[in-house]
Parts: C-alpha cells; structure tokens; sequence
C-alpha cells in the first residue's frame, strides 16, 4: 500500500469507508510529517496536534455510525488568515501576536460541518502581501521542491499562501485552504507542482478571513488534483448571509463537472498574455496545452484581452487602498500587540510601527497617498475605471468562448532572495493571475510540466464568473494530459 | 427685514446651515446585531463586529434603511433607489475599524422641505439638502481615571441619520425653529426620540455672516450642539464674534468651533483634530443599496398623519387659530391629548384649556404629556360639566386645581364641596337685592350714565354667592334690577 501521506483525497475517503485505516491513523501520519519537516519548511505557523487527533477521533465514531461526509477525517492545512476559534491566528503579522479569535470563519466552519481535521495554520506573507512568503514575520517558508543541478538552493514555494502550498506539496496536509487576492492560490500553486483554485468573487465567504483587499479576496483550496480540488471548493464554497458579497447561488457538484471532458468548448488564447521576455520553456508548454485541448475535442480560438496591460498597476492601487483602510483596526486598543506610549498617537505609531513589517507598511503608505485628497481623481478613480475595462474584457471574449488558457506565472520558483531587491519585479509574478481577480471570474493553476531545472510550471483556466464548472472541466483535461507525476524533493515518508 | 446685526459699519445678515445627527430609532445597529438601548453598562452592547475584531464583516440593518426613507419621506424628499456607502477613515480610540461607514457621494435621501413657522406668524420654507446613513462612533471618557481615558463602545456602530439643510437660515429663531419642526417630524415618524439631552440628536451649526446683497463669506462650524436653546444662543454668539473680527480688519478662519454654554460664546477646536484628510472611498464589503420603489410606495402610504397636516386639520375641522393648532400639533403626544379633550366637544374650549390651565399646570407639576397631571378623560369631563350649567367657568378653574392636586374626577370634587352652580332664580334675586340695598350711592353712579360699574355689581353678587351663581342669570337679574 502508498503511504497514507501521499493518497488523494478521493483515495483517502474511500480508505476510510473500506476501514483500510483510520481518521486517527491519517492524520497521526500528517502530524509526524509535519513533526519531521516542519522545522525545515517552517510551512506551519501553529500545529494543533491536540485538536487534530480530537477530530479524527470524532471522524472515526461519524464513520462507525456510517456517516461519511464530503470530507470526514481527512486532514487539512488552514492558511492563517482563516480566523478558527481558539487557535491562535497571526495573519503572518507580527502585530496579531497571541490573537485568540473566539470565532470561526464561515469558510473553515463549512470544512469541519463537512467532517474535516484541521492539522494547523499555515505561513503566508504578512496580511497576504507578496509572492515568495519572505514577507511573513514567522519566517520564510521552503518550497520542497529542488532545482536538478542546485539542490542547495532554498526556493521559495511562492505567495502569499505559500505555508499552505508547500505543506500540500510536501505531504504534511492532503489539501489546504488558501486566499488569492492578486494570484495567492494560484502562484504557489504554479510554483509548488499543486492545483490552485481560486473561484468567483463571491462563491466563498470572506467572513472571518482577515481582510488584505475585501474586493479582490477569495478564498479557495489547494490540492493534488483537480477532482480533490473541486471536493474541497464545494465545501467551502456557499452563501453566507454574513458577508454581504457573498453570492446567493446553490453550489453545483464540482466533482461531477470535472468529468465532463472538453469536446465542442471554445478555448480562448489572449494575446496579451504573450509576454516579452517570456521564458520559451513556458510558451512551449502553454502551445502544448493547447494542443491536449484541441486533441480533446476542443476549438482554441485566438482572443484579445486589450486591458490586461493596465492590470498590475490597477491592483497595486485598489489592493493598497483597500488595505491601507483594512489594516487601521490594528491600533493595539483592543487586540493583539500593543506598544503604550505617552499619549494615543504615540501608542498607534508605535504599536504600528512595531507590528508590521516593510511590505505592509509600504502598502500601506501606497493606499493611504492614492486615496488622498487631490491624488483620489488620478489614482484610485481611475483605477476604479480601468478595473471595469478589464471586467468587460472578460465579459466580451466570454460571449464568444467558453474558458481561456494562459500560464500561471512568468517563471517556476524562485530562490530565497531572488526578487527582493525592487519590489516591482516582486509584483510581476502576478501578471497573469491580477486580471482575473480584478474581474471576479474563476480560474484554476493546474501543474502542466517540468521547467529545465525539474521544478513545476502551471497552466491556468479562466472562466466565466460563476462557471466553475467549466473551469474544472477543462482543468481536469489538462490535468489527464499532462500527466503530471513529479514528485517534490522533500515530502513526508519521502 | 428680519434679523440682523448692526455693526460700526453697517448691518449684517446672519446665514446658517445646519447638519442635524438623529440616532434612528431601531432595536439593532446599522451594521450588527448589537442592541442599542440607552444607559446600559459600558460596552455591554459591542459585537466582534463594532469591535472591528479581524475578519468581521458589516451587513446592513434593514430596519435603519426603513426608517432612514420613512424620515426621507417625512421630509418630502427625493428617495434615491440607489446610494452607496463609503468609509470615511480616521484614527480615534473609539472609532474601532479606523473608518467610519457613511454615505459620502451618494446619499439614501435627496433633497426635501422643511417648513418652519415663526413667531410673528410668518412660514419659512428651509431646503434640505440631503439625509444620508452612518454610523455614530464610541465614546471616550476622559474623567474616569488621572491619567487614562476608557473607551465604551455601545454608541459605537448605532445606526446614525444626517441631515443636511441648505444655508437658507437667517436667524436664531430660524435656527430653532428649523431643528424644534425636524425633531416634530421625527418624532411624528418614530425614527428617532429627538432626546438631545441624551444625545440622541444632535448639531453641527454652520455659520458666517454677510453685508446685503454679498456672496456668502467664510463659515465656521460649531459643532456637537445638544439643545435648540444652545443652537440659538452659538447662532447669536457666533454672527456677533464674526462681525467682530471683519469689522476689526481680520478675517474669519474657516474652522471648526465648540460652542461654550456656560459662558454663552464659541471657541475653537484643537486645530490637530480638523487637519484631517478622510481619505473617502466605496465601502468594498458592501454592495450598494437598492430600493424597491414599490417599497418606498408602500412606506409612503404607512405614514402617520405628519405635523403640517395634522395643523390644517386641527384649522380646518376644530376652527381653531393658525397659533394655537401650531402649539397643539408641536409634540404628537399633546396632539392625542388635545383630540381626545375636544372629542364631542366645544374645540376651541378644548384648546383653551389645554394650552391654558393645563400646560400651565404641566410646567408647574414638572409633569409629561405622558403622564399629565390630569388625564384628557378627566379634563374632557370638567369641559361638560360647564357645558351643562354644573358648574360656570370660575368654578371650573378651582376644580381643575383640586383635580392636579387629587387626581379625582371633577364631578365627584363638585359633589364633595358643593360646587354646583346655582341656577334657582329666587336665590340670584335674593342675593341681588342684597348688594344692590347696600350700594345705592353706585347705583346712582351706574344709573347716570357709568355703564361700567356694572362688573362691579356682577362681582359683588358672585362673591356673595361663593362664586356659584350661574353668570347669565346673574347677568339678567341684574339689569332688572337697575334698570
């Protein structure tokens, strides 16, 4: 038999309705991953061993009673930015420190109503702002993967969700819960061998999940496959009248559409998605998805999406303002860390100063100037204006196609280091992830191939907004084509 | 003509607008579940939500929005179907989340009317400019503690209306006039209480003055002022200091003021505070809000009989005079008291009597129109019991005082003290007889010619009757006797 750490999801469920073994057995082998590798890849802010096994335990009685749910006693990684009562939850933020929150967020609350065991909470860049993780203040994380020729090389797994990622890719969780704000699932997930879905705007409640940009967060799952992906998304996903954007729609059966094949879609190519400077190992692979599409029975199309140029300077207006609005809650008045001083400005700018770390304070500073009386009109309006251009792109080349395929990220991973000497280089690696969070349609990151130094590379699908199930049609497809079977250097039992 | 200032250099119109905070009656905030009583232990009534714990998101009142259009409608105001709510962000200890939720741009209620009646018996249209929905901040309590400040969180997050007047003031009688019809209105509503003791409603008074014929000069706001008497007086205070300084060669600093009860002028706020930059944009963790205009039709048609109508009414069926029906339809309470009074009734008694004897007696009594000192049955009761010759007018008044003191009905206070009138003829002739053998010398006065010495006579005889002789009867035995 595989190790229990490297089943799927799907292979675990039906293990545990065989009684192959137990809820406690996957996730006591979860948890000695994480006790062996943890300490390397630091993917684990917070490991609740206790809480773990006490959830395994009550999986094990729900399926003695026979009451299997989607996700009864599989073993999940939660992204700290999911508030889970009575476990500690940091953002990645120094200034959250020992915040206990007496509340669980609607997203995580759905996985444990559907069964799930929660191994522990995930590093992330500080308040979600990155895309390597260097930017958290618990630490970098390691991507488990190795370059061929530079095994000394410590990668970075990507970000912001990169504790999550790393921790799905290395085994120590058999899926994990992420946000995408400008391409948070789906670069790790690009960069770490997984899927990554991000889903509409909408589909998953934000309530509970502390706030980077509220227009652009999505919360959403990382996986192996495709199908465990769409397993996890139709647990997280539904309408919360808590969150006034969430959607009020049913949630269709996301595991079912991943089954439905491609044949007679219209794929769409967006033009501007050719990049200069593009790695040619990334066209290549983006030309051979294409052709495992067409060879499905799908028609590619060439499209335009005239906007996409303007998206990264769009979102690092609207994302900073946002947040620099967002992240004023932390004041040290009435939770997390407090630094006193003589009076109440001094308190704030201490406390702040003290609590959060460049990337934020940066953002920070970004938002609070394009929000600011005479730069508003220039800024952030325009800003505004130039976000509904690039929705109607997609509005317009979804009238005539079905999905759209591009690459996930401009490079594979990168090393500890790499990119930080110009934050704009940083923001590039969300150049083809932004729009799609501009817009609030769905996409998925699927691993597609292997770039020269053996580490993974991700095709994205784009869909309609609330099509999901187009997207994990087609993900699926590519998935079945590329027949991805890498495995990361470093992974539980490996 | 109207009001103004007379200056060393010529006379001076005052222009004021007013922006008018009304807590909106409703049992929830506008963004949370969290009761919103008046008084109750500190931070006792604070959801994660008004805490702006992480990951706390807003969702709007339904209830607050109800009657933030019902006000709209009130106010004869353009409802619009769609509006928005934007955050305004600003570091306070009591302000929570670092911003506070409003309506920037686009407001829930357009503009309105309110029509004001002054004392000599003008009307004053004053526009409303705007109603718009926020939330009303925490409060911090500076006093609590040598060298700490407390924060209590009830306020915070209650469900605020603003509303906005164009500067169509031009005095302090305006001024009081305007915010004394709106808190009617609103009361009429039963959107807010109009408790500015409590601070329940509240001012900001915007303020500049001008020559005649001139463009509007530099304003000054005068904020958080708690009674309509305060807003008269920071009127006053504010236009004469204004004509001060232009008339001293200065200039007025546009700023924002407080305005000094105790001492009766306005000073300024620290300038730290008004150096803000709120730095608005769209709340992204709220959709807009749309209305349905078949909604609005039917809050519109669920309205209670408002002020101005209620006073034409009170004109039109009871005959009563423009002032007095003014004075009755102020509070709706009086209103419901006065209608049952009148109800069967002679209406213009009624209304004597109840913005005579019985207003005086609820000032006296520290009395409220909810519990009055005597009950409008009651007070109904003594009106019959003149209209059917019991008792005659004079009588009436020392019952209606046993009836604030006791609490009795009338009729039983007339029974127990013999108060009944006396209507027997023979008793009036007697009585008659008796001052007029006793008062030849006036009667010879009245008898050439000094007409007006027949109050006398009429007074002489009532006294002589403890007051219970029927006034007619006297009346007519009197002129057969001296005639």
């Amino acid at each position: 038999m595989t190790q229990l750490t490297d089943l799927t999801i799907v292979q675990a469920r039906d293990g545990l309705r065989e009684k192959d073994f137990s809820a406690v057995d996957l996730t006591l082998a979860h948890l000695n991953g994480i006790e062996a590798l943890n300490p390397r890849l630091n993917a684990f802010i917070t490991v609740s061993h206790s809480q773990a096994l006490d959830q395994a335990r009550a999986a094990d009685k729900a399926l003695a009673a026979g009451e299997q749910r989607a996700l009864t006693g599989i073993p999940l990684a939660i992204k700290d930015l999911f508030c889970t009562a009575g476990v500690r939850t940091t953002a990645g933020s120094k200034i959250l420190g020992p915040f206990v929150p007496p509340y669980e967020s609607s997203v995580t609350a759905n996985l444990l109503r559907d069964g799930a065991v929660f191994l522990g909470k995930t590093n992330l860049d500080e308040f979600a702002m990155g895309s390597s993780n260097m930017t958290s203040a618990y630490g970098p994380v390691e991507n488990p993967w190795k370059r061929r020729q530079d095994a000394n090389a410590v990668l970075v797994p990507g970000g912001s969700s990169g504790g999550s990622a790393a921790a799905v890719a290395a085994r120590l969780a058999m899926g994990a819960t992420g946000t995408d704000t400008g391409g948070s699932i789906r670069q790790p997930a690009s960069f770490c061998g997984l899927v990554g879905v991000k889903p509409s705007y909408g589909r998953c409640s934000r309530w509970g999940v502390v706030a980077f940009a509220s227009s652009l967060d999505h919360p959403g799952p990382f996986a192996r496959t495709v199908r465990d992906g769409a397993i996890l998304l139709g647990s997280m996903a539904g309408h919360d009248p808590k969150d006034s954007t969430s959607a009020d729609m049913p949630v269709p059966d996301y595991e079912a559409a991943c089954a439905r094949g491609v044949k007679g879609l219209r794929i769409g190519v967006p033009l501007e998605y050719r990049m200069d400077g593009m790695p040619g190992e990334i066209e290549a692979l983006w030309r051979q998805g294409l052709d495992w599409l067409r060879s499905a029975g799908a028609e590619i199309v060439d499209v335009s999406l005239p906007h996409t140029k303007y998206g990264l300077a769009t979102y690092y207006i609207v994302a900073p303002a946002e947040a620099s609005s967002n992240l004023a809650r932390y004041d040290g008045v009435r939770f997390g860390l407090r630094h006193d001083g003589e009076d109440l400005r001094d308190l704030y700018e201490r406390t702040r100063a003290e609590g959060f770390g460049p990337e934020v304070r940066r953002r920070i500073m970004i938002g609070t100037y394009v929000l600011s009386a005479g730069y508003y009109d220039a800024y952030y309006l325009r800003a505004q204006k130039i976000r509904a251009l690039i929705l109607k792109d997609f509005t317009d080349v979804f009238a005539n196609v079905d999905a759209l395929l591009t690459p996930t990220a401009p490079s594979a991973a990168f090393a500890q280091g790499e990119n930080m000497d110009d934050p704009i280089k940083m923001y590039l690696n969300d150049v083809f992830t932004v729009p799609a969070d501009l817009a609030g349609v769905p996409a998925i990151s699927i691993p597609a191939g292997l770039d020269v130094n053996g580490l993974p590379l991700g095709l994205q699908v784009i869909g309609k907004v609330f099509d999901e199930e187009t997207v994990f049609a087609v993900a699926a497809e590519v998935e079945r084509a590329a027949g991805f079977t890498a495995l990361p250097a470093i992974r539980a039992g490996g | 003509m109207g009001y103004a200032i007379e200056g060393t250099t010529g006379t001076w119109e005052v222009v004021v607008g007013l922006e008018v905070h009304a807590q909106v009656i409703s049992n929830a905030k506008l963004f949370s579940g969290s009761a919103t009583a008046f008084g109750a232990e500190p931070n006792s009534q604070v959801s994660f939500v008004d805490a702006a714990f992480p990951g706390m998101l807003p969702v709007i009142n339904r209830e607050c929005v109800r009657q933030a259009v019902r006000t709209g409608l009130g106010l004869n105001a353009h409802i619009n179907v769609v509006s928005h709510f934007d955050r305004k962000n600003y570091f306070y200890a009591d302000l929570p989340s670092g911003y506070q939720i409003s309506q920037y741009q686009h407001p829930v209620v357009g503009a309105g009317v309110v029509e004001v009646q002054l004392s000599d018996g003008s009307t004053k249209q004053i526009g409303v400019t705007r109603l718009h929905l926020e939330q009303d901040a925490g409060k911090s309590l500076h006093d609590q503690h040598p060298t700490k400040s407390f924060i209590d969180l009830n306020r915070a997050g209650v469900a605020l209306m603003e509303i906005v007047s164009e500067p169509d003031i031009r005095s302090p009688e305006e001024a009081g006039a305007y915010v004394r019809k709106l808190r009617s209105i609103l009361r009429y509503l039963g959107t807010c209480d109009g408790n500015m003791e409590e601070g329940s409603m509240r001012a900001d008074v915007n303020v500049s003055v001008r020559k005649h014929g001139e463009p509007y000069r530099t304003r000054c706001e005068i904020k958080n002022v708690n009674s309509v008497r305060f807003v008269m007086q920071a009127v006053e205070a504010e236009a004469q200091r204004q004509v001060e300084v232009w008339e001293a060669g200065g200039t007025v600093q546009q700023e924002t003021r407080l305005f000094d009860s105790a001492r009766g002028v306005t000073r300024p706020m620290r300038s730290k505070e008004d150096a803000h930059d709120y730095r608005y944009f769209p709340d992204p963790d709220l959709l807009p809000l749309v209305l349905d205009e078949a909604w609005i039709e039917e809050l519109r048609l669920a309205l209670p009989e408002l002020p101005d109508t209620k006073q034409a009414r009170f004109m039109r069926d009871y005959g009563l005079t423009a002032y007095d029906a003014g004075v009755l339809i102020a509070e709706k309470e009086t209103a419901a008291f006065f209608e049952t009074v009148a109800k069967g009734r002679d209406a213009k008694t009624a209304a004597n009597w109840v913005t005579g004897d019985f207003f005086a007696a609820l000032n006296r009594t520290g009395g409220s129109i909810e519990n009055p000192p005597v009950s409008a049955q009651n007070l109904g009761k003594l009106l019959d019991l003149m209209a059917d010759n019991t008792i005659n007018g004079r009588i009436a008044k020392n019952v209606f005082e046993a009836m604030v003191e006791t609490g009795k009905d009338p009729a039983s206070i007339v029974d127990e003290n013999g108060l009944r009138q006396v209507t027997d003829t023979s008793a009036i002739d007697d009585a008659v007889a008796r001052i007029v053998a006793a008062n030849q010398d006036k009667v010879a006065e009245y008898k050439s010619g000094k007409d007006k010495l027949f109050g006398f006579f009429v007074g002489q005889t009532m006294k002589a009757m403890a007051g219970k002789g029927n006034p007619a009867l006297i009346n007519e035995a009197l002129k057969k006797a001296l005639s």
